[in-house]
């Protein structure tokens, strides 16, 4: 169904009423921001309404119109804002000379079914937007964060300097903070500490099970399966309570055992759960046939299982190792002093004295699980095409 | 096996496997046979009992790890939740003798349940148990922490009274020594002695002498505590501590007491002074002990301190669930608090009204997101599917400072709606530190745990369904109503139980950006048990939070089935 639809010019009355609309809309923002609002709506109308058809009527190049038009209106930002009113103003220019011609030539029709009603149409680009807000907010925080974590200041907002994109707005003297602050490299150390052991433990308790649970007959495999998912349902403070409590008793409390333990206790489910999902689709004839040759059950695991369910158990590995390093609640409570994990320090800092340095941190993470994402990412479709489910 | 003659002889041509038919046509409705001989059933079942073992042995050692570090420590605070030994292990002998006291009554306790009170105290204030029994109790009612704090530190001057007396009466009853003579046996005498000369051993423990105790009962129950303190929680030299107080006040009741047969009839060391001191005794000063008690704090005359108590006497509570759902339990069984003090109530049921709030607005952003997902192309679809990964995967914490940093009064969103003049300067929204705060940045949180369940069900429904439905003649609406809706169903409920299970007991986020108002029951159960230390209490608000969650992890698990959660 794509580019089936034959497109057709539209009427001028179409499309210019169209685009007004939309310079009333922007019109609004800009109105407020100078204060007069009526002005700004009905300025914004009229004057997108007329470039339009200016455009589609008088310039008809499409090429040299859009352009025309995104000078026009970067210039017009600069003169009211300044730089930042530059960058809007070259971004209004760009929307809006795309906007004009996509509807005037019909574009929009091009690849929706033929036989959609203008209602319908409407609808489909309506829906698309209201996706892209909610992908918007999805992403707007993580992004935020980045160009903030360079303020030059100890503000957590964009400085005017920043939005002039002056150079001496800009610093990296909060990553400095962080690299050379004792806190932060104690907590560093400590997560990179405590986080791969706790992996390890889930990871090998954890794959063995799945492999046992993967058998077809396993007698109480319903309420196993509950019992090992369970640290993921449980409210993480009700974990922390109660471990609180029991590792008290038996001394393993504000140690480092104790809090390996725990983390590699949250991290069991995310290894069982994408391990599980790994061995549905493996095919225990070559087991057999390994042993049929003579290879022991050993020599089986090592050398025909695990190549083929590694990408399962890596992933499931970097699920357990997130976990361990993003935990907060659990070492709050069972951690001490010398327990101080990254995201305990950045807990202590939102709560306490709030530091810009949490948004240089904040950074640092995301790429690390930007790093993480992509690996998964690309593990599980190796495993995909390993066990041939995916055509690709 | 009728047929099988047929099948070996009629249309079919002869397979490997037609002697062994044969021939177990020939063996005439006998036992199937394996290879070795045993019959095929025995066999098979054992293959199976050994497959069984096999998965079992596997699973073992994850299995006894959760247990141990995950499930083992969730039992220990339910037992909490209603563990309360602490009253009558530090006053045993007050909660006894309270059992035949009226509580219904408006009398407080006579003079016998005042002389348990000192003794019970007497220890406890040695041993420093009093302030936790204290801070116990104050939980149900304040005041009681002062009360007992003050009572620890003046219950040692009670009995002096009598120790001056008897000291006065007689230089012998001073030294630790000669009490150690006639109290211990000789045999641990002489160890002691032995032990003295060289002090490196460990210390023999205090043996009675035997037949002393029918003569001095409590002074023989005093003293051995006293002799076991001393020598287990101080490991102090027995032989050089001079007896406490609480020695001298039982030594003055046994010598008083109305049966002096077994006084007049002892003749074991220090006789004479033994019953010198019973003559002399009989003239001695005497301690009103209630007296004395009501003259440290005036609330020992309060009736509810005592009632307290008493309730409080079992060794296990139901106090601690009843306060967690704003009740206490009183003299005539559980009541509601008065309305002023009920705060867990409320706590609930924000807790309830955030999470549904958090999980209809996931339902309601996650929906066209995952709709949108399931019906681009694959590749568009997995370009999306990373700006939803990605939150997903991003520290809990760089989230939650992210919306700290945008929802603040100076922060990007406030700045950018007072550049935009959509907001005065000096009237910016008030984003953080309360319900709204939480309800946003959890709803961000928690989306991509909608949204995937809801992309996977999606995934599965045939998009000619809805072309067929309006083809006959549905509205868009209707065809997306009656057709598509009820088919993405399970997958609405999946992500809701899943986000609701989490939001119910988030504790992160609420702390730090919920303020005061956005904060919800988890926050109260870390207040309880990091700042106000009153753990039972905290323990029994996670059992009810606790066994919330388990009913929907339940209905998780019929509805949807824990194996088919999927990561990523």
């Amino acid at each position: 169904m794509v580019a089936l639809t034959p497109i057709s010019r539209t009427a001028p009355g179409f499309y210019v009423s169209v685009v007004a609309a939309f310079g009333a809309f922007f019109g609004v923002f800009i109105g407020t921001g100078q204060g007069n609002l009526i002005a700004g709506v009905i300025g914004g109308a009229v004057l997108m309404g007329a470039l339009a058809f200016v455009m589609t009527t008088i310039i008809k190049n499409e090429r040299a119109a859009r352009w025309g038009i995104t000078i026009l209106l970067a210039l017009g930002g600069y003169l009211l804002a300044g730089f930042p009113g530059l960058v809007i103003g070259t971004f209004f220019g760009w929307f809006f000379g795309f906007m004009t011609f996509w509807l005037y030539e019909g574009r929009y029709r091009a690849k929706v079914p033929p036989y959609l009603t203008p209602g319908q149409v409407l609808w489909h680009f309506s829906f698309r937007t209201i996706c892209g807000a909610i992908f918007v907010f999805l992403i707007t925080p993580i992004l935020v964060v980045m160009p903030l974590s360079f303020n030059a200041e100890d503000f957590f907002t964009f400085t005017p300097e920043m939005l002039r994109f002056d150079p001496a707005g800009y610093s990296l003297k909060h990553y400095r903070d962080f690299f050379t602050s004792s806190d932060w490299q104690n907590a560093l150390r400590n997560s990179v500490q405590i986080a791969p052991v706790a992996t390890l433990l889930s990871v090998t308790f954890g794959t063995l099970a799945a492999i046992g649970l993967s058998q077809p007959h396993v007698p109480f495999r319903r309420a196993i399966m509950a019992i090992l998912i369970s640290p993921m349902i449980v409210p993480l403070i009700i974990s922390a309570a109660g471990m609180y409590f029991f590792y008290s008793r038996v001394g393993l409390q504000g140690t480092y055992i104790g809090v390996v333990l725990a983390h590699a206790a949250l991290g069991i489910p995310f290894v069982i759960i994408t391990v599980t999902a790994t061995l549905v689709g493996f095919d225990r004839s070559l087991t057999r046939a390994a042993a049929n040759m003579g290879a022991n059950p050993v020599t089986t695991f090592f050398r025909v299982q695990m190549p083929l369910i590694l990408p399962g158990v890596i992933s499931g590995g970097l699920f357990a190792f997130i976990t361990s390093f993003d935990e907060v609640v659990v070492v709050l409570f069972v951690g001490s002093a010398g327990q101080k994990t990254l995201p305990w320090q950045m807990f202590i800092g939102l709560r306490e004295q709030i530091s810009p340095t949490i948004l240089a941190v904040a950074t640092i993470l995301v790429i690390i699980s930007i790093c993480l994402l992509t690996v998964v990412e690309l593990l599980r479709r190796r495993s995909e095409r390993l066990r041939g489910m995916s055509p690709a | 096996m009728s047929d099988i003659k047929n099948a070996t002889t009629a249309d079919t041509a002869p397979t490997p496997d037609d002697a062994l038919r044969t021939a177990d046509v020939a063996q005439k409705k006998g036992p199937v046979l394996a290879a070795d001989g045993k019959p095929l059933k025995k066999s098979l079942n054992r293959a199976l009992r050994l497959q069984k073992m096999r998965a079992l042995a596997l699973i073992a050692p994850l299995l006894i790890f959760v247990l141990v570090t995950f499930i083992a420590p969730i039992a220990d605070m339910l037992f909490r939740s209603v563990e309360n030994e602490i009253v009558s292990e530090t006053l045993p002998k007050t909660t006894a003798a309270l059992a035949r006291w009226d509580a219904k009554g408006d009398t407080i306790p006579d003079e016998t349940i005042f002389e348990a009170l000192y003794d019970d105290m007497f220890f406890a204030q040695e041993s420093k148990l009093h302030t936790r029994l204290g801070s116990r109790l104050n939980y149900e009612q304040t005041g009681v922490s002062s009360l007992f704090r003050k009572s620890g530190r003046r219950v040692e001057d009670m009995g002096e009274v009598y120790q001056d007396q008897f000291e006065d009466f007689d230089d012998f009853w001073k030294t630790g020594e000669n009490w150690n003579s006639i109290m211990g046996s000789d045999e641990w005498l002489a160890e002691m002695q032995a032990w003295n000369a060289n002090p490196d051993d460990r210390q023999p423990r205090f043996v009675l002498r035997k037949g002393i105790e029918d003569v001095l009962p409590a002074t023989t129950e005093s003293y051995e505590r006293f002799a076991e303190f001393v020598q287990v929680k101080d490991e102090d030299n027995l032989l050089k501590e001079d007896p406490w107080a609480i020695v001298y006040s039982s030594l003055y009741a046994d010598l008083t007491r109305a049966d002096t047969a077994a006084i007049s009839a002892y003749n074991g060391p220090a006789a004479a002074q033994i019953k010198a001191a019973a003559v002399a005794a009989a003239g001695f000063e005497t301690v009103n002990l209630s007296e004395a008690f009501f003259d440290i704090d005036k609330d020992w005359g309060d009736i509810d301190v005592w009632r307290t108590i008493k309730i409080y006497s079992p060794k296990f509570t139901n106090g601690y669930f009843l306060n967690a759902i704003d009740m206490q339990k009183s003299i005539d069984g559980p009541e509601m608090r008065p309305e002023n003090e009920r705060i867990y109530g409320i706590l609930f049921w924000r807790t309830m009204v955030m999470s549904v709030s958090i999980t209809l607005s996931c339902i309601l952003l996650g929906y066209p997101v995952a709709w949108i997902l399931a019906n681009l192309p694959t590749r568009s679809a997995n370009l999306l599917l990373i700006l939803v990964l990605l939150p997903f995967w991003t520290s809990l914490l760089v989230r939650t400072s992210a919306w700290k940093v945008m929802l603040q009064q100076q922060g990007v969103i406030n700045d950018t709606l007072v550049w935009l003049g959509l907001v005065a300067n000096d009237d910016r929204l008030v984003l953080i530190n309360n319900q709204t705060g939480t309800i946003i940045a959890m709803t961000h949180i928690l989306l991509p745990f909608m949204i995937l369940p809801l992309y996977s069900v999606m995934q599965t429904i045939q998009p000619t369904y809805l072309r067929a439905a309006k083809s006959l003649g549905a509205t868009n609406w209707t065809a997306f109503w009656r057709v598509y809706f009820p088919q993405s169903i399970p997958g609405i409920g999946a992500g809701s139980i899943l986000v609701f299970i989490l939001a119910i007991g988030y504790y992160i986020t609420p702390e730090i950006v919920g303020g005061t108002s956005g904060t919800f029951i988890s926050n109260r159960i870390a207040y309880h048990i990091s700042s106000s230390l009153n753990w039972g209490l905290g323990a029994a608000l996670g059992a009810i939070l606790l066994a919330a969650v388990l009913l929907l992890y339940y209905a998780y698990d019929k509805i949807v089935g824990i194996d088919n959660v999927k990561l990523g």
